[in-house]
């Protein structure tokens, strides 16, 4: 199982702002499609993907428990 | 030295020679908003020696809940002037200036180069890549901050060869898919806290102590007071893009800006009756237009009731002053609706015109 949190305006398509998934994949890109088929909406988004504390690139492999989903504030 | 920054000095961490580099230092603030505000006071009581301060809008009654430089008294005045007149009370040994104006690819790198450190306050994706991207140009390093609801986000870009915001959200998303504050609400304390963290960071870069957030993004949930501090790696490639685009950026433009053809002023409207007028304002907003022509959707909604303009006529969204109505083109154009303008006056001035022109009828 892997904890996935999520931030901003992502929880409002989740509905929470962290779970956990059951994943047997390798890469951060193979977890996101886990992540998009049970939210359809996130597909839309634009986000970033932390592992642990680094942000890393679709092709990294899933090596941590927790997974970020980070997407950009404008508001100031 | 008087006693004013006493508390400063007694610092060993800080001192005169701090001090000193503080009074020395030349901050800009880009927007003097709900994050503008705080870094702002905080600034200016540190005794930033030239603090300069861009907005180009005027105080609404709805800035009041969190934009803690203004008051009753500066509604309806621009938001830079307000700032420096309630500033210059706070500390007048220190030297402020306003630029009542958006920033622009114009103005970003000119200005940029009279500044040692740049801090984004702005409310919009448009700014902030035009203000990374200047910062890449004139080298100088940029202090982030940005919010949504009850989360807010904090970072140090561009600053010793560090990364650059671009290396953490390489390009912008799509306009009006990410709401702003006016569109969605926040937490009145939140852009406090965050605009405080911002002015922490800048201080620690003038003062040349501490860790500051330089390769780090600091991410911040109000309601449960989680602080999450993530690693960005620096891109090269991402620099390298603005750095090739430096030839030509004075000659982009910004989006909300640059449709002047869709831009319509009131002596350019033909035909009254004909158009269809969709007013952005939120609902509580004076004057009231009614019209059958007229339609209100507030722009916090727009996206979700674009079904609700018409199809054939030609459309010209209007708001208190031609700058929510801009946003509401650009999101309208978004979704592919055509024959849309954005009115350049704003509902007084439409007010006015209906008024006269039901008198010349009658």
């Amino acid at each position: 199982m892997i904890k996935v949190k999520y931030f901003g305006m992502l929880t409002e398509i989740t509905h929470c702002s962290e779970e956990q998934l059951a994943f047997s994949g390798t890469t951060v890109e193979e977890l996101l499609k886990v992540i998009v088929t049970k939210h359809p909406g996130l597909k839309s988004l634009n986000f970033q993907v932390a592992q642990n504390n680094d942000i890393v690139d679709l092709t990294a492999k899933v090596n941590a428990d927790l997974i970020a989903l980070l997407p950009p504030f404008a508001g100031g | 030295m008087n006693n004013r920054y006493n508390r400063h000095i007694i610092l060993s961490e800080i001192g005169e020679a701090g001090q000193n580099k503080i009074n020395n230092a030349r901050v800009l603030v880009i927007g003097a908003g709900g994050l503008g505000c705080p870094i702002l006071q905080y600034l200016a009581a540190a005794g930033v020696g030239t603090l300069g301060i861009i907005d180009f809008d005027v105080v609404d009654e709805t800035n009041l809940q969190r934009q803690i430089l203004y008051g009753k008294k500066t509604l309806g005045i621009n938001k830079a002037i307000a700032a420096k007149e309630r500033l210059r009370d706070l500390n007048d040994l220190i030297t402020i200036y306003t630029y009542s104006e958006p920033l622009t690819y114009q103005n970003a790198v000119t200005l940029f180069n009279q500044y040692d450190i740049i801090v984004d306050g702005s409310d919009n994706f448009e700014t902030r890549y035009l203000v990374n991207d200047a910062c890449i140009i004139s080298e100088k390093p940029l202090v982030y901050g940005a919010i949504f609801k009850f989360e807010g986000q904090v970072a140090v870009f561009n600053h010793n060869g560090g990364p650059s915001y671009r290396c953490l959200f390489p390009s912008p998303p799509p306009s009006g898919s990410v709401p702003n504050c006016s569109e969605i609400g926040v937490l009145g304390v939140l852009p406090g806290i965050i605009g405080t963290l911002q002015a922490n960071e800048v201080l620690k870069i003038i003062l040349g102590i501490g860790e500051q957030l330089s390769g780090k993004l600091l991410c911040f949930n109000a309601l449960d007071n989680q602080t999450t501090i993530l690693n960005v790696n620096k891109s090269m490639e991402q620099f390298e893009k603005v750095l090739n685009e430096k030839p030509r950026f004075e000659q982009k433009e910004l989006s909300i800006t640059c449709d002047t053809d869709m831009i319509v002023s009131l002596q350019e409207i033909t035909s009254f009756s004909e158009v269809q007028f969709i007013d952005v304002r939120e609902l509580h907003e004076e004057p009231k237009l009614t019209g059958t022509n007229i339609i209100q959707i507030p722009l916090s909604s727009l996206s979700d009731q674009l079904h609700k303009i018409s199809e054939n006529r030609q459309k010209i969204f209007f708001c208190q002053s031609g700058i929510r109505s801009k946003k509401a083109l650009a999101i309208a154009k978004n979704h592919h609706k055509s024959l849309c303008y954005s009115l350049k006056e704003g509902a007084n001035e439409l007010f006015l015109q209906l008024k006269n022109m039901q008198h010349e009828n009658a």
